[in-house]
């Protein structure tokens, strides 16, 4: 657009220019070396952890048996995070979409704004001082009359459990889970919505054959976001959960996150300790970037395909 | 549809609304709804009993009675108006109640927080000393009786406003920078698709990774005794910080129209003048939101500052030398680790204070980017 006018003339390289594209592409190129930095500097403070002699390392057996229960706690939390707070948001996001008026839809729309503005170390308190009691007589009631399932065959007194953790970090996705659907249910293409109640469909019919379809590669990108934020999310699990060894058990005390085992013991740490917790973080590291790239693998691919219709 | 169909089909579905209304019902939605009040009312009535007569845990007897209220609706509405309408109210009734199970956690902590926080917040020597000198010691005679509450959390209120400012002063210029790159030069060639998508994935780096990457740094310059300092935690919230700004700054240089920059660009204003003169003050409000979203997004944030800043007992006004403290981990110490371990009722009621303060700051900052959105916004077209 502006390259067409110069090509008569010798393009004017005024210094005001120079100054202000190089800022800009100086600015660009400093996220990507961010970016690189972090992942470096992660790799070189982990490195003695990682090729320390297996006897160095906590628990005695090498970084690997060190490190996977917590890959399993962090990954467990998130999957029921993410599976308890799918379906609900979807439906959050279907109520302002297509259910609420629209005054009273921007309204909630707020409301869920502000519940993912509450810093997470406030979910926390309030999980462990307030939710957490409340799931005590559910722990009671599932390990007396579940027990023979694994994962319920014990109770806790505090209700301070990898569950109970894992539910106040679907309440933590919820928003962005929410936000993400509801942006892509509003742009259902309103002939389509019209031509379903045009043929006689019920409202949950025409979301069924016509919103849902359209949305769908969103609401996964949206999921996979909430997954990537649940696997990161340090301090509620920090406060709510009371860690320990990894036990099957998930309505008991026990099992650690990686984020939450980098907060609890990361101010005491130092030497070797410290590179484990830094090594530990490289692997959630990892762990998120596929998740996210995941993500945006999906949202891409939509957006081709919205693209095209 | 004013008189009755005659295929037999249709007689089968209306037979028996025609006979509770007289009305000839559409077929995809129930004509009334007065019989779901009632359903309604009945399954409140399930639920008290349950809860009072029978004993039952009252969210045990609300999710029963929600339940039956479903199932009973389906039957009556599929007797009325077939099978579609039944689902369809059951949905109807699904989505209502997915809203219900957001909106009570936010209340009842939010009742929570005002009501654990309150007594203390705005008491004057709460925001106004520090914790310098206070022990477990303080806590058991205030707890006993024998003295005033002491300390309080007012080097916390400084270092978060230090710390959050230094990280909006580090990430406002860098976010801006790269979006006017992205939108003004880069366009669509690879360099912006290639930061464009990294930003996309910077936006999940998760917050603690961010604080170990600005101690790691931190330690790298200044040693392992020093790293700890408010710059640490800047320079930690800036890596959150800098997508959210990129992203807002990029979708809002994005819809300022390009009639705007041609015509500056046409009566021979650089370039560099185009996008400060007209681009930048067309977007400002725009942007003005974003960044104060940005802000607070990471005003909150515990975990990276947790790592990259320490634990300061008392006020620290310089950001280079020596552990600061915020609002966020003033609050999460005070709450895990109370001064005296055999009375923690006192550290507990400084850590609610504290995040009463920080929701109230949390809050207000969303109301004010929502405001600068609204008031600021450049008046398009009439």
């Amino acid at each position: 657009m502006t390259r067409a006018t110069s090509s008569a003339h010798k393009p004017v390289r005024r210094p005001g220019d120079v100054v202000f594209s190089s800022l800009s592409l100086g600015s660009g190129i400093l996220i990507l070396l961010i970016l690189a930095l972090v992942a470096v500097f992660l790799i070189w403070q982990g490195m003695p952890a990682l090729t320390a002699e297996r006897e160095e390392i906590s628990g005695g057996e090498g970084f690997f048996s060190y490190v996977w229960p917590l890959v399993f706690g962090t990954v467990v939390a998130s999957l029921i995070a993410m599976v308890l707070a799918t379906p609900v948001a979807v439906g959050i996001a279907l109520f302002v979409s297509h259910y609420a008026p629209r005054r009273v839809g921007n309204a909630i729309g707020f409301v869920i704004d502000l519940l993912a503005a509450v810093p997470s170390v406030v979910f926390g308190m309030w999980g462990m001082a307030v939710f957490a009691k409340q799931l005590v007589p559910l722990y009671d009631w599932l390990s007396q009359n579940l027990a023979f399932i694994p994962i319920f065959d014990g109770r806790s007194a505090t209700g301070r459990t990898l569950l109970t953790a894992a539910v106040v970090l679907a309440v933590m996705i919820l928003p962005i889970i929410t936000s993400v659907s509801r942006e892509v249910f509003l742009q259902t293409p309103r002939l389509h919505e019209e031509a379903a109640l045009a043929l006689g469909a019920t409202k949950w019919e025409m979301i069924r054959t016509a919103v849902l379809p359209f949305g769908a590669p969103g609401v996964i990108g949206g999921v996979m976001l909430g997954l990537g934020r649940a696997l990161g999310e340090t301090m509620a699990v920090a406060i709510i959960l009371s860690p320990g060894v990894f036990t099957w058990v998930l309505t008991a005390s026990g099992n650690n996150t990686i984020p939450a085992e980098i907060a609890l013991n990361f101010p005491e740490a130092a030497g070797l300790r410290l590179s484990e917790l830094i090594a530990a973080g490289l692997v959630l590291f990892v762990l998120t970037l596929a998740v996210n790239l995941f993500a945006r693998w999906i949202v891409e691919k939509r957006s081709e395909f919205s693209g095209a219709n | 549809m004013s008189t009755p169909t005659r295929s037999p089909e249709s007689d089968i579905h209306h037979s028996r609304m025609d006979d509770l209304s007289g009305i000839v019902p559409s077929p995809v939605r129930p004509t009334s709804d007065r019989p779901l009040l009632l359903i309604g009312l009945g399954a409140v009535a399930v639920w008290l009993v349950l809860w009072q007569v029978v004993g039952l845990h009252m969210v045990v007897g609300l999710v029963v009675g929600y339940l039956a209220f479903l199932l009973v609706s389906y039957l009556y509405y599929r007797a009325a108006g077939g099978q579609r309408v039944g689902l369809d109210i059951v949905v109807r009734w699904l989505v209502y109640a997915a809203f219900v199970c957001a909106v009570v956690p936010l209340i009842s902590m939010l009742w929570t927080v005002i009501g654990q926080g309150l007594p203390l917040a705005f008491e004057w020597f709460f925001i106004s000393t520090d914790m310098k000198g206070i022990t477990g010691t303080h806590d058991q005679a205030y707890a006993a009786g024998e003295g005033p509450l002491v300390g309080g959390a007012g080097h916390a209120i400084i270092g978060t406003l230090i710390v959050t400012g230094l990280a909006t002063v580090i990430s406002v210029p860098i976010g801006m920078f790269t979006a006017i790159y992205l939108v003004e030069y880069g366009g669509k060639n690879a360099l912006a698709r290639g930061i464009r998508f990294l930003v996309d994935v910077m936006t999940g780096i998760p917050s603690i990774v961010a604080g170990l990457f600005a101690f790691a740094l931190f330690t790298q310059i200044f040693g392992i005794r020093d790293a700890k300092m408010g710059l640490a935690g800047a320079v930690a919230l800036s890596v959150l910080m800098i997508p959210t700004v990129v992203r807002n700054s990029e979708e809002m240089l994005r819809i300022v129209p390009n009639e705007l920059r041609e015509a500056s660009l046409a009566l021979g204003v650089p370039k560099w003048r185009t996008i400060a003169k007209v681009v930048l003050p067309t977007a400002a409000s725009g942007l003005a939101s974003g960044i104060t979203l940005a802000i607070a997004r990471v005003i909150g944030e515990t975990a990276p500052l947790l790592v990259a800043i320490g634990f300061a007992r008392e006020f620290n006004w310089n950001f280079l030398e020596g552990p600061m403290n915020t609002l966020a981990v003033y609050t999460y110490w005070m709450f895990t680790k109370p001064l005296s371990p055999a009375v923690i009722e006192p550290s507990q009621e400084r850590a609610w204070a504290a995040a009463l303060l920080l929701v109230i700051l949390v809050v207000a900052l969303n109301l004010l980017a929502r405001f600068i959105a609204k008031i600021f916004a450049p008046k398009s077209g009439r």
